[in-house]
């Protein structure tokens, strides 16, 4: 029996403005938790959605180092911002998960591990190009050969990724030098380009080419693709910061005792901001949580950070005393190591790290002054 | 998009049930456990090669990496010599024999006995870090005529401190050459005082080119015995360091055993020195 091919989807569609509710509706009849931008106490974030009336229409924002302020835009475009303080990144890997469940019994303890099997299937709407190479990073963290984490394989298997092209770069944006964007190339079900009149959908995959059928699309015009091209490239040109390729690591590993992380430690309050708002940062730690009779024990699992005092805690010492050396350990993780262990960079270029330091410190500016350069 | 998981890929939170058949008391402080898989068909699967650990489990309470020091073929016991010091470890010495835990593992890399086959083994220890090293003694010795001189050059504070002390006499007669030094001695102390680099600076013979090197102690004793072995021409790519951090996943996965580009708790415990010497000597990292 032969295969019936669809290439239906080979070709970019187009959507309407006004049908675009039509896709809140395809996604709940599969069942998916929508989540999407949505503005909550000043600032755009990721949450549950349930139509075009919960996005961040006709909002954009201003950021800088230490900076973010939501702005009107003078059109009404759903996407006419960039990146928030939120990321995917607590929906594969919430900052809390229950990892086993111990029980009690007459000859010792039985623990049962997550299996991951109640996990929710999210469907992701505005995943921008950093945050595609972001999953991808955390592909690499979490699903490896020999072990893979069961509450990340399972939300990340069952998760429909519909990107968003970006049409305009924050000044805190660097994912062009990072090679990670602006551009969605891959790793999306849906990709959406947003015009005035409506979106340019590319198809990317069988969930997502059953998705594009349940939609009222027809071929975009060669009119309305070089729009969206000119829309995508203005988001490149407007990229101001930038960080050197992978010569960054030899940069710092030869560097460990650069003057430089003592200048950084006098700013930096190891607060881990940066650290919570990096959309591929996965540090963890495990805690008991009991019930009052101490026979059914949960293990969970929060976000923890390199920063915190005492994550490097060992025979009633600390390693990572001083926070010159906390600093340098999340950097030269970042975009040192990293290589080393997962064989890509730790950054995506997102530059949320810059935006949301209460100091306004700038990894960039960091490198910049370690490589000898202006700040 | 979806992703695939590799389908060799194991659910590292997955823990088996074990009991405590016997507790055997070393110096102060310090106890072996001997601990037994419950379930008849892990225990038949269950395996760890000398060097590697595993997270003992209290529910309730937390975890603690603990290597493994040992097996009684007799009772299918592993066993886990731990110092009592945090939360975790005391409540397990509050257990005492006939308690259950829970046990994660094995984990991490193993001393590499097949490469030392053939040569002249040294393994040199520091107080409690002689645990991770009795199971490559044990296996060394059954395996005693695929080796050439077998030498164990140890280090403990005092002589009351000295660990698996009435293993020696046994060690010795099936031809382990034993050297202990204490940092501070006692009245009955007929033996050396000193560090236990000392013993490396003075060993006698001492051939490099054909000499492995196994070593656990404290990260300090541990630079100092490399830089006596390697002035004594031991080749950096001979010697093997087992190094402790925090372990909170023992896969990878929560970040805490980061030392430069290694993740102690999967690309170790056991190490080859030369890929972790300049992480080694750098303060704080």
């Amino acid at each position: 029996m032969s295969e019936v091919v669809d290439r239906r989807f080979d070709r970019p569609q187009f959507l309407a403005r006004d049908r675009f509710d039509d896709l809140f509706v395809a996604l709940e009849a599969r069942g998916y938790h929508v989540v999407g931008p949505t503005v909550r106490q000043g600032a755009i974030v990721y949450d549950r959605i349930a139509s075009t009336a919960d996005l961040p229409r006709g909002w954009t924002e201003r950021q800088e180092a230490g900076t973010y302020r939501l702005e009107r835009r003078n059109d009404d475009h759903y996407f006419g911002y960039t990146v928030g303080p939120h990321s995917w990144k607590q929906f594969l890997f919430p900052a809390t998960a229950t990892v086993s469940v111990a029980t009690r019994s007459a000859s010792g303890w039985s623990v049962e591990a997550n299996d991951g099997r109640d996990e929710p299937a999210f469907a992701f709407l505005g995943m921008r190009a950093c945050e595609l190479a972001a999953v991808a990073v955390q592909d690499r963290v979490f699903l490896q050969k020999d072990y893979a984490d069961p509450v990340y394989a399972a939300r990340r298997e069952r998760a429909l990724f519909i990107a968003v092209n970006c049409t305009q770069s924050a000044p805190t944006c660097f994912c062009t030098s990072m090679r990670t964007g602006p551009h969605c190339t891959a790793g999306f079900d849906l990709a959406l380009t947003e015009l005035d009149a409506g979106f340019i959908v590319e198809v990317g995959g069988d969930r997502g080419a059953d998705l594009a059928a349940s939609l009222d699309l027809r071929p975009a015009t060669e009119a309305e693709l070089q729009s969206a091209e000119i829309e995508r490239r203005r988001a490149a040109e407007g990229q101001v910061r930038s960080l050197p390729g992978a010569e960054v690591r030899d940069l710092l590993m030869n560097n460990l005792q650069h003057p430089r992380w003592n200048e950084v430690a006098e700013r930096c309050l190891s607060c881990a901001n940066c650290t919570m708002v990096c959309p591929t940062c996965f540090c963890s730690s495990v805690q008991e949580v009991t019930d009052l009779d101490a026979a059914n024990v949960e293990r969970r699992r929060s976000w923890d950070s390199c920063f915190n005092f005492d994550f490097s805690y060992m025979n009633g010492g600390v390693v990572r005393n001083s926070i010159r050396s906390r600093y340098r350990q999340w950097l030269t993780h970042k975009l040192a190591t990293w290589h080393d262990q997962f064989e890509s960079s730790g950054c995506v270029g997102c530059g949320r790290c810059i935006t949301w330091c209460p100091v306004g410190i700038d990894l960039t500016a960091e490198i910049a002054a370690m490589q000898g350069g202006p700040a | 998009m979806s992703t695939t998981r590799s389908a060799t890929a194991v659910n590292p939170w997955t823990a088996h049930s074990v009991e405590i058949v016997d507790v055997v008391p070393e110096i102060v402080g310090v106890a072996t456990y001997h601990l037994r898989l419950t379930d008849p068909e892990a225990r038949v699967s269950y395996s760890c090669d000398p060097g590697r650990f595993n997270m003992l489990y209290l529910p309730g309470v937390g975890e603690a990496a603990i290597s493994v020091s040992g097996r009684n073929s007799l009772t299918d016991a592993w066993l886990h010599t731990v110092r009592t010091a945090g939360s975790v470890t005391q409540t397990l010495a509050g257990l005492g024999k006939g308690g259950g835990l829970a046990l994660r593992g094995p984990f991490g890399t193993a001393w590499p006995m097949e490469q030392a086959l053939g040569r002249d083994l040294v393994f040199a220890a520091g107080g409690i870090g002689l645990a991770p090293l009795r199971p490559a003694i044990e296996w060394a010795l059954a395996n005693r005529s695929s080796f050439g001189r077998l030498t164990l050059v140890y280090g403990a504070r005092s002589p009351q401190t000295i660990l698996y002390a009435a293993a020696f006499d046994s060690w010795r007669n099936r031809g382990l050459h034993v050297e202990v030094t204490v940092d501070r001695s006692d009245p009955g102390w007929l033996g050396r005082v000193g560090v236990v680099t000392l013993l490396v600076d003075r060993l006698r013979p001492f051939e490099p080119a054909r000499t492995t090197m196994f070593c656990c102690g404290p990260d300090v004793m541990m630079r100092y015995v490399a830089r006596s072995a390697l002035a004594r021409g031991l080749s950096p790519t001979d010697l093997w360091v087992s190094l402790e951090r925090n372990m909170q996943c023992a896969v990878g996965f929560c970040g805490h055993c980061q030392l430069g580009p290694a993740f102690i708790c999967k690309d170790g415990p056991v190490f080859r020195y030369d890929h972790m010497a300049p992480f080694l000597a750098t303060e704080d990292l």
